[in-house]
C-alpha cells in the first residue's frame, strides 16, 4: 500500500485526464485503469459549476481528485490558482505544475520551490512536478511537500524514462514517495519506472491519446502491478564474466 | 534588435526561388528528420512535396493528437467595430468603401456577449478596423473590462499597438492578440495598404517584439493567403514563428492561413491557392513545429473544414459573424467577408466529435491573470 500525507492507495497508477476524445471515454479508460487519485487541470474546469461536464464525470468513488496548476507561470499565479482550487473542490491536494515554457511546458524549479515552500504554509498537500533534479527534490522535501513528481521525459512526448540515471538517485535519497510523472509512453516505461522502485507514476497522453484508451488504461494498471511486484520480490542480478588475470591471487601465492 | 533586422537578411526573390528549387529528396529528407529544420520547411512547401501529401497529412495527424490530444480548441470571434481609416485593397472595410460604420456601444457589447454566451463558447475573440479616436486602447479596455467576467480567454485582433498599450490591456484581462502580416513582400505590401497607418510596413512587423515584451500569452501570426506567393510568405511566418519562440521563450504562438475571400469591393486572390495546397501548409506547419496551435476559420468550406480536423488544427471557430453587432444588434450590416461554412458552434461541435474528438470551450482561468499589474520587460 502507498501512503502519501494522509491518504493510502491501493493503485500505484495516477492518471491525467486531458487529450480525451471525450469525457464518457476518459471517465471509462480512468475506471479501468484503477487510478485513485486523478489530476485535472484547473484551467479546463468550471469549478463553479456543478454541471461541469469533467467534473461531472469524475465524480465517483474511486477517485480522488488532484487539482493542477497547469499553465501557472510563477509562483504567485499558482498560488492564487492553487486556492481558488482549493475552496471549489473541496480538496487541499494539489499538483504543483509551473512551467513558464509553453513550448516544452519544462518546469520552473525556482518558482516551484518558493511556490512549494508557501503553499505547504498554507496547509496544502503539495505535490511539485519537476525536473529529474536530486538536489531539488531534497530542498522540496524539506520545505514540506507530501511526495516528489519528477518526470521521466517531457510532458506529452511518450519518449520515456530519459532520466533514468537520476530518478534512480532520487529514489535512493527520497524520504518522501516519488512518483514519475511525464514522458511515460508505454506500459513497459510503466512497469520500469515501477522495477527501480518508484511509488507510483502518472500516466496522461499515453492512455488518452491510444487508439483504445480503456484497454490501454488496463495495460497501465497491469504493467504498474507486475512492475511493483518485481521490485518487491527484488530483480535477479546480472551476471557479469569474471576478469582473465585475477588481481587478488597475490594474497593466497605466498 | 528586433524582427526587422533579422527580416532584412533575407532577399524575398531568392527564398522564392529557394523554395521552388527544393527536389523529391530534399522532401523525402525532411520527412525523415527528427527535428526539422527551416530548410526541411522550405521542402515540405515546395511544389516537389505535394506527392508525398499523405504522408506528411499522416505525420501530422500523429504528431499533433500527442501534443494536443483527441481535442478541438473552440473560439468566436466578435467585431466590435468597421470604422477605419486604412485602405487595404482587399478589405470589406476599407476606408474608400461606401458602407454605413459601426462601432459598438457597451450596451451593444453586452447584447451582443450573452447571445455569444449562450452559444457555449467562452474563449472569444476581439475585432475592429483601425479608427484610433473612437477605437483606440481606451475602448478596448472598457470592452476587455465588459467582457471579462464572462468569458475566461480573450483575444485581440485590431491594429498594432505600443508596448505600454498591450501591458495596460494585459493587465485589464486580455490574454491573446493576433497581428497578421498580410504580406511579408515589403516591395507589394504598400500596394496593399497604400493609405493609412496600417502602411507602415515595419511597424507592422515589429509588433510581436512589442508583445513579446509585456504579459500578454500568445501571440498570433499570420499572412493573407492570396496576395503573394503563399510559399514564400509562409516561409518568412516560420521564420517569424522560429525568431519568436526563442527569443519570448515564455509566449505562446498561433498561426493562422486565412485564404482571401470575396468581399464589398471586392479584390480577387492575385495567386490561387488550392486545397491541397492548404492541407500541405498545415501539415508543413505542424511538421516543423509540434507546439504551435494552428487555428481555422469559417473562411473554409464545410466539407474542407470538417476534413482539415484530423490534420493538424487545433482550434476553430463557428457560427461567426463578420460585421459589428452580427449576433444580434445590427445583423444586417455589412460584413468584412463573405464566411463560407454557416453552421451553427452546435452542429461544428458535433462533427468535430463525431471524428473522435473532443470540442474544447474552455481552456484557460482568469485565476492565472487576476493579480496582473500593467508589466513591461
Amino acid at each position: 500500500m502507498l501512503t502519501i500525507a494522509d491518504k493510502t492507495f491501493t493503485s500505484r497508477l495516477f492518471t491525467g485526464t486531458g487529450k480525451f476524445s471525450s469525457s464518457k471515454l476518459m471517465r471509462d479508460a480512468l475506471l479501468q485503469s484503477g487510478s485513485e487519485l486523478v489530476t485535472v487541470a484547473l484551467k479546463r474546469v468550471n469549478i463553479n459549476s456543478k454541471e461541469d461536464d469533467i467534473l461531472h464525470h469524475l465524480d465517483h468513488k474511486q477517485f480522488n481528485l488532484l487539482p493542477n496548476t497547469s499553465g501557472a507561470r510563477n509562483a504567485k499565479e499558482a498560488v492564487f490558482a492553487a486556492e481558488l482550487a482549493r475552496e471549489a473542490l473541496e480538496t487541499n491536494w494539489l499538483k504543483l505544475e509551473i512551467h513558464p515554457d509553453p513550448k516544452y511546458l519544462m518546469p520552473d524549479a525556482i518558482e516551484t520551490l518558493l511556490a512549494t515552500e508557501e503553499l505547504v504554509k498554507k496547509g496544502f498537500i503539495v505535490l511539485p512536478y519537476i525536473h529529474a533534479d536530486p538536489v531539488l527534490c531534497k530542498r522540496l522535501e524539506e520545505s514540506g511537500a507530501a511526495a516528489v513528481m519528477p518526470l521521466g521525459s517531457p510532458i506529452g512526448s511518450n519518449k520515456g524514462l530519459k532520466t533514468i540515471d537520476f530518478l534512480q538517485i532520487i529514489i535512493e535519497q527520497s524520504n518522501v514517495p516519488v512518483v514519475i510523472d511525464a514522458g511515460i509512453g508505454a506500459p513497459s516505461d510503466a512497469a520500469k519506472a515501477m522495477e527501480i522502485g518508484a511509488d507510483a507514476v502518472l500516466v496522461n497522453t499515453a492512455i488518452a491519446v491510444s487508439e483504445n484508451p480503456v484497454a490501454m488504461a488496463k495495460a497501465f494498471k497491469m504493467a504498474v502491478e507486475a512492475g511493483r511486484m518485481a521490485y518487491e520480490a527484488k530483480l535477479a542480478k546480472p551476471v557479469h564474466a569474471e576478469a582473465s588475470s585475477p588481481l587478488t591471487a597475490f594474497l593466497t601465492n605466498v | 534588435m528586433s524582427f526587422l533586422n533579422v527580416f532584412e537578411t533575407y532577399n524575398w526573390d531568392e527564398v522564392k526561388s529557394s523554395i521552388y528549387a527544393k527536389t523529391a529528396r530534399d522532401v523525402e529528407s525532411a520527412l525523415k528528420a527528427k527535428q526539422r529544420t527551416l530548410e526541411d520547411f522550405k521542402a515540405l512547401i515546395s511544389p516537389a512535396a505535394l506527392p508525398y501529401l499523405e504522408q506528411m497529412a499522416q505525420l501530422s495527424h500523429a504528431l499533433t493528437q500527442k501534443r494536443f490530444g483527441k481535442t478541438m480548441q473552440m473560439y468566436i470571434p466578435m467585431y466590435l467595430s468597421n470604422e477605419c481609416q486604412n485602405v487595404c485593397t482587399y478589405c470589406g472595410f476599407s476606408f474608400t468603401n461606401k458602407i454605413p460604420r459601426r462601432t459598438l456601444t457597451e450596451k451593444e457589447i453586452l447584447t451582443e456577449i450573452n447571445h455569444i454566451k449562450a452559444l457555449g463558447y467562452d474563449n472569444i475573440l476581439l475585432v475592429s478596423g483601425e479608427a484610433t479616436k473612437t477605437v483606440g486602447t481606451d475602448y478596448f479596455k472598457k470592452a476587455i473590462e465588459l467582457i471579462r467576467p464572462y468569458f475566461s480567454h480573450i483575444a485581440l485582433e485590431v491594429q498594432p499597438l505600443e508596448k505600454e498599450e498591450y501591458a495596460e490591456l494585459a493587465s485589464h484581462g486580455l490574454n491573446t492578440v493576433l497581428v497578421y502580416q498580410e504580406t511579408y513582400r515589403k516591395g507589394d505590401y504598400k500596394t496593399y495598404h497604400p493609405k493609412g497607418k496600417k502602411s507602415n510596413f515595419d511597424y507592422r512587423l515589429e509588433t510581436p517584439d512589442r508583445l513579446g515584451q509585456t504579459d500578454i500569452h500568445k501571440i498570433g501570426l499570420g499572412i493573407l493567403i492570396g496576395l503573394e506567393d503563399w510559399r514564400a510568405d509562409s516561409f518568412f511566418t516560420a521564420l517569424h514563428l522560429d525568431y519568436l519562440e526563442k527569443k519570448y521563450w515564455k509566449t505562446k504562438y498561433s498561426i493562422s492561413f486565412p485564404r482571401l475571400r470575396p468581399h464589398a469591393g471586392g479584390q480577387l486572390p492575385k495567386l490561387e491557392m488550392t486545397d491541397a495546397e492548404l492541407v500541405q501548409l498545415i501539415c508543413a506547419y505542424r511538421l516543423l513545429n509540434e507546439e504551435v496551435e494552428l487555428s481555422l476559420s469559417t473562411r473554409e468550406p464545410q466539407h474542407l473544414r470538417d476534413n482539415l480536423i484530423k490534420l493538424g488544427i487545433t482550434s476553430i471557430s463557428a457560427g461567426s459573424k463578420t460585421n459589428p453587432g452580427g449576433y444580434v444588434v445590427a445583423p444586417e450590416t455589412l460584413e468584412q467577408f463573405e464566411i463560407d461554412d454557416a453552421r451553427t458552434p452546435q452542429q461544428m461541435a458535433e462533427v468535430i466529435k463525431k471524428q473522435g474528438y473532443e470540442p474544447v470551450w474552455k481552456d484557460w482561468d482568469k485565476a492565472f491573470t487576476e493579480m496582473a499589474e500593467p508589466h513591461v520587460n
